[in-house]
């Protein structure tokens, strides 16, 4: 832990960086279980409406393609973010971390709009199992959203009073990992979701 | 709900009991800690610790304990049913004992038993220091023993769980189960499994990376490969896990609709979640077992393991096939013929990974030198068996007979035969095996030779003739029957070969009394003149577990070592890094114990309370600094010599 190996990546250096570097994938490929399942549970569901309203009756596209918008510049921002970090650039990695939490705030105050006219509609998670599994999908990503939020506020507030190091350049990489995943998983709800449910 | 309500169970006199024993035992260990003054060296030696021996003696006590709760609630079926027409139990009570009866030995026995023997043995048998994440290996502990201590709690405040340990929908709803009981099931669970998919993660991270010099992935010993492969499913079985309670959760207290019976909601995609993590958790349970035989089988033959690889590969298919057979566990819910016949097949298939073991193991005897140790016995006893559980799994496999057998005791004794030869004389065998390593000393062999052929043959006797009610049409779950079925020999006769298993048991316990205060210890730290590294360390391990980490060259690197007059731990010593202590994990479970608690009884107020409350845990580790400490050569040279026993 003591020996830093300098041609490596600052977040890379000590055997315990790489160590979380890797244990973190697994916990990415536990994630992708996770969704996987509610993506299951939301197939099987997606046609059992009951007497409530189906996908196609509630979707709105307008905002979905700017909460699209929102998460997927976020994404960029945060590589760029790394980029900086990288080539030593602390101001610059700060600012663009800022840039994609705010563009995070903006998608989830999005999506909480989203969910209020949906129960405005009469469409709540009780009406239906179909609702039920929609909200059950969009919920869980929304709060891994919320929590990558408060997260990543906890780690610009470590590079700013601590600089970079081994430490906090790692923690701020980790971070990026799990919010291009967020991204991710939002591509397939997009796609799965959104646009097959607006297309019948 | 009322006071009144809350208290509800206490008011049976057998529940009463049980919760004034435990009351009784609390203020017992609390009234010893205090007398002999030892809070201070519990909390800092044992809660906050971070070693990874220490967590899995945690674990190991703590399943044995679930053991004897599980135990008692078998004990109380088997008598409640050993003559028909029987009053000791009424059918509510027994519902609740049948259901925490499962999840109590599959889940806070069989689980943290395993979990236990790995923690203490891969870092070992790797030549590492520690896990990867010690800290988060910690807070796997605590939250398993808050899951634990959730389900407990349930069988005096509120009641316990009901609807079988598969808690199938609708019966496990809000609508027929509108008792507490089933939120209890939900919470325990996903606290528990929350701390076993951290387990997870950390232990194939330490496997893959931490291993010594040399010690290729092939060169394993096999049980850290059983433990790799095990890893692997929780990582990717538990998380279906963590979303079907969720799912219950939300079913259950929030009125959503997945597994309701109207607007949509689909009772049957609960049991293929359900067995979409239950039937790779079965081999999460067996695979370390086959894992610890190898090693024992071995090392009391004298001779390497029969096929390695074919070993390795064997388990890797069976890893994959357990994924690919969850809807044997209800052929009779009508998904069709083509359907049936797939994962008929599919289940057959594991019968031949499993068959290339069982032969290796066998081959691995021949021309052995074979001691018949405690651990040897078991693994002997394991194979025939283990191999009736394995042929009648077969024919349980053939969904058109599976309609004859479904839900009858024929069904119970079957995963029986698996579940106790397999996993519970496994962890024996391996309790047996590494318990010289942990405490220096070994168990007495008489008493653990007395205790095996208790429990053996009081096995072999309590659920043999379950095979036969089976095939009679006698169903599983049923809290008593009319005489004039003509159950009640066999059922007689199954009730005394569990109270010989308890007697077992029972010698188990007092072995360790025994032993403490009888057994020779042991000096040179390998009393088995066994194979793998852990065997080239102290007995009991020092902290920092290699003073010189070793390096490896070859499968069995130590025995060879041992034969070639080698010796593979000298070397200069070098200052060690260590992590610290950390009473997080455990307060932090704490709070999630209770954080849960109060959701089982929807008290939002405190649920937002310590849900902020495990945030804040979370941004107190985030902002801590925490740089571990280290062990200087001087403090290592005087460890080695006091352990080495030099004057």
């Amino acid at each position: 832990m003591s020996k830093e190996n300098t041609s490596l990546p600052l977040e890379y250096r000590t055997e315990e960086n790489r160590l979380k570097v890797f244990g973190f994938w697994i916990f990415l490929g536990a994630e992708i279980m996770l969704f996987a399942t509610l993506f299951t549970v939301y197939f099987v569901l997606t046609d059992r409406t009951g007497s409530g309203p189906a996908g196609i009756d509630i979707f709105e596209m307008p905002p979905v393609l700017l909460e699209t918008f929102l998460l997927l510049t976020s994404s960029f921002l945060i590589g760029l973010g790394v980029h900086a970090m990288r080539i030593g650039r602390v101001k610059a990695m700060i600012v663009f971390y800022i840039l994609t939490l705010l563009l995070g705030a903006g998608f989830l105050a999005v999506e909480i709009m989203e969910f209020v006219t949906y129960v405005n509609e009469g469409a709540t998670i009780t009406t239906s199992a179909f609702l039920s599994s929609l909200m059950t999908l969009l919920g869980t990503h929304g709060a891994h959203v919320t929590f990558g939020l408060l997260w990543g506020i906890a780690i610009i507030v470590q590079v700013v009073k601590r600089g970079l190091n081994a430490q906090t350049a790692n923690k701020a990489f980790i971070f990026s990992l799990y919010w291009h995943f967020l991204d991710v998983v939002w591509i397939f709800i997009f796609s799965f979701v959104y646009l097959k449910g607006v297309l019948g | 709900m009322s006071m009144e309500e809350l208290f509800e169970p206490m008011k049976e006199p057998m529940i009463m009991g049980a919760a004034v024993s435990i009351v009784v035992g609390a203020i017992t260990i609390v009234a010893g800690l205090t007398y002999f003054k030892k809070w201070g060296y519990f909390y800092k030696n044992w809660l906050t610790t971070v070693d990874h021996k220490k967590i899995g003696v945690m674990y190991i006590i703590v399943a044995l304990v679930m053991l004897f709760r599980g135990g008692i609630d078998a004990l109380l079926m088997r008598a409640q049913t050993a003559v028909p027409e029987n009053n000791l139990l009424n059918a509510q009570h027994y519902n609740e004992i049948f259901t925490t009866h499962g999840l109590v030995m599959i889940l806070f026995m069989a689980m943290p038993f395993i979990i236990g023997l790995m923690n203490v043995v891969v870092p070992l048998q790797i030549g590492a220091r520690d896990v990867a994440f010690p800290r988060l290996n910690a807070l796997s502990f605590w939250l398993f023993a808050a899951g634990a201590g959730l389900l407990n709690v349930s069988f005096i405040i509120g009641g316990s769980p009901d609807a079988g340990w598969t808690a199938y929908f609708p019966l496990a709803g809000i609508e027929f189960s509108p008792n507490v009981g089933n939120n209890y099931y939900a919470w325990a669970l996903q606290l528990s499994g929350l701390g076993t998919l951290m387990t997870g993660i950390n232990f194939i991270t330490t496997i893959m990376k931490m291993r010594a010099p040399g010690l290729k992935l092939m060169k394993m010993p096999m049980f850290t490969w059983s433990a790799l492969i095990t890893n692997v499913i929780i990582t990717f079985a538990f998380p279906v896990l963590t979303v079907a309670l969720a799912l219950m959760t939300l079913d259950r207290q929030f009125g959503t609709k997945f597994f309701a019976m109207s607007d949509g909601g689909m009772d049957m995609l609960w049991a293929n979640l359900f067995w979409v993590w239950g039937h790779p958790e079965v081999y999460i349970v067996i695979l370390p077992a086959f894992g610890i035989f190898s090693e024992v089988i071995s090392t009391f033959s004298r001779k390497n393991l029969f096929g390695y690889k074919s070993m390795v590969m064997s388990m890797i298919v069976i890893s994959l096939l357990s994924f690919m057979v969850w809807a044997h566990h209800f052929y009779t819910m009508g998904h069709g013929v083509m359907v049936n016949s797939i994962f008929s097949v599919s289940t057959m298939l594991i019968a031949v990974p499993t068959g290339v073991k069982i032969f290796n193991w066998l081959l691995t005897m021949r021309h052995g030198k074979i001691q018949f140790t405690t651990p040897m016995l078991y693994a002997l006893a394991f194979i025939p068996i283990f191999t009736i559980g394995g042929v009648t799994g077969v024919m349980l496999a053939m969904a058109s007979a599976d309609y004859q057998y479904h839900n009858t005791m024929f069904l119970v004794a079957h995963f029986h035969y698996v579940l106790i030869p397999g996993t519970v004389f496994g962890v024996l065998a391996g309790y047996h095996f590494w318990w010289p390593k942990i405490f220096g000393f070994r168990l007495n062999e008489k008493l653990g030779k007395a205790a095996f052929w208790c429990i053996a043959i009081g096995f072999n006797v309590a659920f043999f003739p379950l095979f036969i009610l089976g095939l009679d049409g006698y169903a599983r779950r049923m809290f008593t029957y009319s005489a004039s079925t003509g159950y009640g020999t066999l059922n007689m006769i199954s009730f005394l070969g569990a109270l010989g298993m308890a007697v077992g048991f029972a010698l188990i316990c007092y072995n360790i009394y025994y032993s403490f205060r009888h057994s020779p210890r042991d000096e040179n730290g390998d009393p088995w003149d066994a194979r793998s590294l852990e065997w080239a360390t102290h007995s009991p391990v020092p902290e920092y577990n290699f003073a010189v980490v070793p390096e490896v060259n070859q499968l069995d690197e130590y025995w060879y070592a041992k034969k070639e007059g080698r010796d593979i731990t000298a070397g200069e010593y070098e200052r060690i890094h260590m992590p610290n202590n950390s009473g997080a994990p455990m307060w932090m479970a704490g709070v999630l114990f209770l954080f849960s608690f109060f959701f089982v009884f929807s008290v939002w107020t405190a649920v937002i309370v310590f849900g902020i409350a495990t945030l804040g845990f979370m941004a107190f580790r985030s902002f801590e600094k925490d740089h571990g400490h280290y062990i200087e050569v001087a403090e290592i040279e005087a460890t080695e010599r006091q352990l080495r026993g030099d004057k």
